[in-house]
């Protein structure tokens, strides 16, 4: 296992397995700790069943096979979710939309207010909480959708590929900000994506899918505590983005590296 | 000309051509009004017969916009029924079908039978309407996006929580699609079923008018008749369309005009 600043793993899968209706296997035996306040990213090409593996860690996917045992409380609001797409409810406003997991709560609209605006203004949208989805750009619905994911201050955020379909110079921008809300908010984040090089830009701890069936193929710590441009263009960025990369083609060629 | 103004004038223009010709043919062939009256004659006819066209057209709109009212509750609630059971649906779902594909015409007269005229010209009017929003409102109930229905899920949404907030706002633009296409239909099903009752109806509707003054020979008021049943349908579609655009002006792509 590799080092790291975090506490003890706050979530455990062991054994998982997924096997879908039509016979695909996407997942065996997948064994794997997120500890308390860390930044880890699941990082594997399409069909490795990272995803899959972040669904069954929010419970929207039972697995097939293993348990998932989490130690802190995994309730609807310790737990946020970003998907890849913004998934935004088009005919809610902002502020509707960020309301909406306070909302199913029960909670009163003018009671959860300030917390909303408070969370837009975290994400830099405390201007656009009367606009609807459509008027916004690519970069912004995300950053609705993160402030959705926020506003019942998770103590876990998982994200699902969340800036892949944006552009470069948008995602560098989230990934900064990120960055800035995981620091800030003290929250455990499972970043899932197909991207080396944003892999190892964010994550603590870079777990290395391979597929068919999906399981982990190896790990990478990333131990530097500054994370800035500086970073993203240095030697020491460029030598982790090889090493990863490297474990990424082992992985692919399915074979398994040693511990 | 810009785009707006062109799609105003070109029709008008159309329509001014159309009634000329119309006028002209009338008048060079010297036709009598039994055969074809000249527009000039359709239109005084409409005037000096309207009170009993007017109290004409005041029935058959009623029907309609009674019937489009059922179909909406109908079809709305049938459609939310068979989203909650795939048992009801099941069921149910192929007599629908059925009910739709008959052609009403056929059906009309054995209504007639059955129930007394108005009763029978409003499920007319109800079974050819009622359809098309159930039709819509179903697949917009079923055309959710998965995510946000997950989302839903995740933050534990209860049964209720789940149709009122996520499954009928995005149903809306299907079920106003659907109720456009109801409110023509209506009021053909209220048109057909008073034709069908014919001049043994005690009705007084527009296509009954339609219906007796064939009878007497009285062409222009045939004419003044059609006129208004073809108005009404045009200020029908227009209110639909209206309502359909104040409810999805802020956010579906249908009722948003791009710049640029």
């Amino acid at each position: 296992m590799a080092s790291s600043a975090s506490g003890p793993p706050i979530v455990s899968l062991r054994g998982i397995g997924k096997t879908f209706g039509n016979g695909t296997v996407a997942i065996d035996g997948l064994d794997l700790d997120v500890r308390g306040g860390e930044f880890v990213s699941l990082l594997g090409p399409s069909g490795c069943g990272k995803s899959t593996a972040l669904r069954i860690l929010a419970g929207l996917s039972e697995p097939s096979r293993g348990h998932v045992a989490w130690r802190v409380s995994h309730a609807p609001r310790d737990v946020g979710f970003v998907f890849q797409e913004p998934t935004l409810m088009p005919w809610a406003t902002v502020f509707a939309n960020v309301f909406l997991p306070l909302k199913l709560a029960g909670e009163d609209r003018a009671a959860a207010a300030p917390r909303i605006e408070a969370t837009l203004a975290r994400v830099g949208l405390a201007d656009f909480a009367q606009a609807y989805p459509r008027e916004l750009s690519g970069g912004m619905r995300m950053r609705v959708s993160i402030a959705r994911a926020l506003v019942t201050q998770p103590r876990v955020l998982l994200m699902d590929e969340p800036f892949a379909a944006l552009d470069e110079i948008t995602r560098f921008k989230l990934n900064d900000d990120l960055l800035a809300l995981w620091r800030e908010l003290r929250m455990t984040v499972v970043f899932v994506t197909h991207s080396v090089f944003e892999s190892v830009y964010l994550s603590e701890r870079i777990v290395v899918m391979s597929p068919r069936p999906g399981r982990i193929a190896s790990e990478l710590a990333v131990d530097t505590p500054v994370r800035d441009t500086q970073f993203r263009t240095s030697a020491d960025y460029a030598a982790v983005c090889r090493r990863a990369s490297e474990a990424l083609a082992i992985a692919m060629a399915g074979e398994r590296t040693p511990a | 000309m810009n785009e707006h103004a062109r799609r105003l004038v070109l029709p008008l223009a159309v329509l001014a051509l159309a009634v000329l010709a119309w006028d002209l043919v009338v008048r060079v062939n010297g036709l009598p009004p039994y055969i074809l009256p000249g527009p000039g004659l359709v239109l005084s006819t409409l005037v000096a017969d309207w009170p009993i066209l007017w109290s004409s057209l005041l029935t058959t709109l009623e029907i309609t916009f009674a019937a489009l009212m059922l179909a909406a509750a109908g079809g709305i609630g049938l459609a939310l029924l068979f989203n909650q059971s795939r048992l009801i649906e099941h069921s149910l779902y192929p007599y629908a079908v059925i009910l739709q594909v008959t052609p009403v015409v056929a059906i009309a007269p054995l209504l007639l039978i059955y129930l007394p005229q108005p009763a029978a010209v409003l499920t007319c009017a109800w079974i050819v309407a009622f359809f098309p929003v159930l039709a819509n409102t179903t697949l917009g109930l079923n055309s959710v996006d998965h995510n946000l229905a997950d989302l839903f899920r995740l933050y534990g949404a209860s049964r209720w929580q789940v149709l009122w907030e996520l499954k009928l706002p995005a149903a809306l633009p299907y079920m106003l699609g659907g109720l456009k296409i109801a409110g023509g239909l209506a009021l053909i099903g209220a048109v057909v079923a008073e034709i069908a009752a014919g001049s043994a109806g005690a009705g007084s509707g527009l296509a009954y008018r339609i219906a007796e003054s064939g009878y007497r020979l009285n062409i222009p008021r045939m004419f003044a008749a059609l006129l208004l049943l073809s108005v009404a349908g045009i200020a029908i579609f227009a209110l639909l369309s209206w309502l359909t655009h104040l409810a999805l002006r802020r956010w579906h792509e249908s009722a948003v005009t791009r710049e640029g």
